[in-house]
């Protein structure tokens, strides 16, 4: 009875020290990157194919505990690479100083200009409310027809959430000195806020709300892996914010190459292949998008750079909860 | 034992202490912002509007189960008590299954032209906590009704008490020595409210503490701050633990011979009342249940594989946890003469905001070994900590009545050492030890706590398991697995609850 369990503890312990022959590469990531469902394992797979080395994730939590993590670990981390912060948080990061130019070329398939020496993105998507057609055959076209009209959504809080900072800098991006007016017309149509995306779109699909805040390529996910045409995205005229994901190599690393080599990769085919289907989000560099992932884009997209996004945060923040406390 | 408990006690202290510590040195200070004030008198009223309605309502409830024989009435104990073991997001889904817009309640009121009733605001805060904190304050209620002898009530019967008379006399006392500690332990849970506060709060009118101390570390990075808060949160569960010491006497209705209880139960209105209370309350308690229930059930034949090791990661933690719980709680509830720091120890941990406790056990622990390599353990650690203030007060008053009935008896004898335990106190603690044990075990089960925090690539307990799946748009496999987790931790209360019921029968 002992012997096989010990033969197989010494087959691990084997397979164990084969596998940290090679230099290890720690990427810090959030947690749904990670999960069988998210691009993790396949990445892994394709990397470590390439690069002879162990590439090894740490997840924690969701994107907004990210950069707290890394401000936590300081130059201490183990962390060699961080993946999954959004340029409404790469200014802040870009403030402690913890990170080091990646030195590659700008990702290709972006909607806007975008080109920073420390964040590289690697995929990113349209905020957009999504609704049932079967529901709301006429859905709203602006911010202020939704404001006008009775229909009820569920947002995410700013104060947690990364889709909630989002929609902050969306309403801010596209209305200026007027959006806390405009929040203060849409305090009626918002049901409730949630702490994150996924108890906001749980809600939704529940039907506790006619739309969710939530992504142009949401419904992209119940088109091709539930076969669900029931849900779609509505076009606002004032355009749609952008939420670009980006990485970025930590100054501390002792695998600065290693680093450099994945981010290079972050923009490869093997790479951006993986996004679209387990990510759900736009691939930030050319590749062939699977059948029946868009139908349409936004007409106009909008994204703050990073420093106006940290300028436009703590004021937003303010007009936000000063027009939904009422 | 005196000195082991105390030494105990200190080290919890420590526990709680530490991490907060560790977090304000590591900010060089503490700060607070004017915004705070709004914060902190929410977050206050609704833990003690909380407090107060789950006990006002357990007490009659709790009468009524305590009085009234009918068939069913052991199982329909034990599944009251399930509410309070689903995790949080779980049991807003299922609240908003009735109480919704798209909810039972309004689609019967829809056909009747009655306005739609929203749950969204602090009624639908209230009616979360209630929902969740009615179980516990109910069982508590119910133990203390249960621990007065028989013969105490016999007494009363042939003294031909009336209900006034039995209220003044025998509950009047009993409830003296569970309430506070009820109301105590109901408030200091609400305190640190956070999703049900937000979700069904509708906004930022419900920002509680908690959410600053999210925003604090998370956006803001700004640790004195989140440290500040945190303090100022685990203050108020310490101010309301120590009140609820100041304001417990003990019953004293001395021994008894462990006869069966005879029903003396007034009939008339009463008898209607108590079973209209027990209706409402198992109808408001179970439907959501039920609603969890329907919603996951579909999903379960299809669930992936990796959910079988997660749920396996989640019962070893569970079970160690609830170890260390049962004997951390006994020890301290053994104490002689106790302190009343000691009745603190065991209550501030669920005044503690888990991600600042989180953050500084991290803080502490990052620059000894890998955070991700400490998972399981910290989880083992944290779920100890937050489910012993429960095991506390569920033994303390028995474990009270104990020494006052016995403890001169065993003194006597010379019982003492392990055959004092095995003889005198498993025996006679038997219900509330299994009661806590369920209870612990249920908790750590579900307890998402500090993991998120520390977790690795491949250590996913089911709750954070089932927090993938809903990232991944998978939300009715999140259903199943949900399920599953309130089956599971479910069974595990009522084993334990009722290996308890029948080792003390």
């Amino acid at each position: 009875m002992k012997a096989p369990l010990i033969a197989t503890g010494l087959l691990a312990l084997s397979a164990l020290a084969a596998k940290a022959e090679g230099p290890v590469l720690t990427v810090l990531t959030y947690d749904s990157f990670t999960s069988e469902w998210g691009p993790g394992p396949g990445v892994e797979k394709a990397f470590e194919e390439a690069c002879a080395c162990d590439l090894r994730f740490v997840a924690a939590g969701d994107g907004a505990a990210l950069l707290a993590r890394v401000q936590l670990e300081g130059a201490a981390s183990e962390a060699d690479v961080v993946l999954g912060l959004d340029t409404n948080l790469t200014a802040k990061a870009a403030a402690t100083g913890l990170f080091a130019p990646h030195g590659q070329p700008a990702a290709t398939a972006l909607p806007v200009a975008y080109d920073d020496p420390l964040f590289l993105p690697y995929d990113w998507g349209w905020f957009a409310f999504v609704y049932d057609k079967t529901k709301m055959p006429n859905p709203p076209a602006s911010f202020e027809e939704l404001a006008a009209s009775g229909a009820k959504v569920v947002i995410q809080d700013p104060r947690s959430s990364t889709p909630g900072l989002g929609l902050l800098m969306w309403v801010k991006a596209a209305y200026g000195e007027r959006a806390a007016a405009i929040w203060t017309e849409l305090a009626d149509n918002i049901v409730t806020v949630t702490p994150g995306w996924s108890e906001a779109y749980g809600m939704f699909l529940a039907g506790e709300a006619d739309m969710v805040l939530s992504y142009t390529t949401s419904p992209a996910y119940h088109r091709i892996a539930e076969q669900d045409d029931s849900k779609d995205w509505a076009q606002f005229s004032e355009g749609h914010y952008l939420q670009v994901e980006v990485t970025g190599i930590l100054a501390a690393t002792d695998q600065p190459e290693l680093a450099k080599q994945f981010l290079a990769f972050t923009q490869s085919p093997a790479f951006q292949a993986l996004i679209p289907e387990t990510n759900w989000m736009y691939p930030a560099s050319a590749t062939t998008l699977p059948e029946g992932f868009e139908d349409r884009r936004p007409e106009k997209s909008l994204l703050l750079t990073a420093d106006e996004a940290e300028a436009a945060r703590g004021p937003a923040l303010e007009e936000w909860q000063a027009a939904l406390a009422r | 034992m005196a000195s082991g408990s105390r030494a105990l006690a200190a080290l919890i202290l420590l526990l709680v202490a530490a991490p907060l510590g560790a977090v304000a040195w590591r900010a060089e200070g503490l700060s607070l912002s004017a915004a705070d004030l709004a914060a902190l008198r929410f977050t206050l009223m609704q833990a003690a509007l909380s407090a107060l309605i789950s006990c006002a309502l357990a007490v009659p409830l709790a009468r009524a189960l305590a009085r009234r024989r009918f068939a069913g009435r052991g199982v329909l104990i034990t599944l009251l008590g399930a509410p309070f073991l689903l995790p949080v997001i779980v049991a807003i889904m299922g609240l908003l299954a009735i109480f919704g817009r798209a909810g039972l309640v309004n689609i019967a009121l829809q056909p009747l032209g009655l306005p739609e009733v929203s749950i969204y605001g602090l009624q639908g805060v209230l009616i979360a906590h209630v929902f969740l904190n009615l179980p516990l304050a109910t069982r508590m209620v119910l133990q203390g009704w249960q621990a007065i002898p028989a013969e105490r009530l016999r007494l009363a019967e042939s003294l031909g008490f009336a209900p006034a008379d039995l209220a003044r006399h025998l509950e009047g006392p009993m409830l003296r020595e569970v309430l506070p500690g009820a109301l105590a332990t109901v408030f200091a849970i609400c305190l640190t409210s956070f999703a049900v506060a937000l979700t069904l709060g509708g906004g930022p009118r419900a920002t509680t503490l908690e959410l600053a101390i999210y925003q604090a570390i998370r956006f803001d990075f700004d640790l004195s701050h989140a440290a500040g808060l945190a303090l100022t949160q685990t203050a108020f569960g310490g101010i309301a633990a120590l009140l609820a010491w100041r304001l417990t006497s003990p019953a004293g209705f001395g021994a008894g011979l462990d006869r069966p209880w005879p029903v003396v139960a007034p009939g008339g209105w009463r008898l209607g009342l108590d079973g209209a209370l027990i209706l409402l309350a198992t109808a408001f308690l179970l439907l959501p249940m039920l609603a969890i229930a329907a919603t996951g059930l579909p999903g379960l034949a299809d669930l992936p594989a990796s959910v079988w090791a997660a749920t396996g990661r989640s019962l070893s933690v569970a079970l160690l946890s609830t170890a260390a719980t049962l004997t951390l709680a006994l020890t301290l509830a053994l104490a002689r003469h106790p302190p009343p720091w000691l009745g603190l120890a065991a209550v501030l941990p669920l005044a503690t905001s888990s991600l600042a406790l989180g953050t500084g056990l991290f803080l502490l622990l990052q620059p000894l070994v890998a955070p991700g390599r400490l998972a399981l353990p910290v989880t083992v650690l944290v779920n100890a900590l937050m489910t012993l203030p429960f095991a506390y007060r569920l033994l303390l008053p028995e474990a009270r009545a104990l020494e006052a009935d016995y403890g001169r008896l065993a003194d006597s004898l010379g019982l003492s050492g392990l055959s004092r335990l095995r003889l005198l106190i498993l025996p006679r603690l038997a219900r509330p030890l299994g009661f806590s044990a369920g209870l612990s075990a249920a908790l750590s089960m579900g307890d998402l706590g500090v993991i998120a925090l520390f977790a690795g690539e491949r250590e996913a307990t089911l709750p954070l398991l089932i927090q993938r799946l809903t990232a991944a748009y998978r939300i009715e496999t999140a259903a199943s697995a949900s399920l599953l987790l309130v089956a599971i931790s479910f069974a595990l209360f009522w084993a334990c609850d009722a290996g308890g019921r029948r080792a003390a029968a």
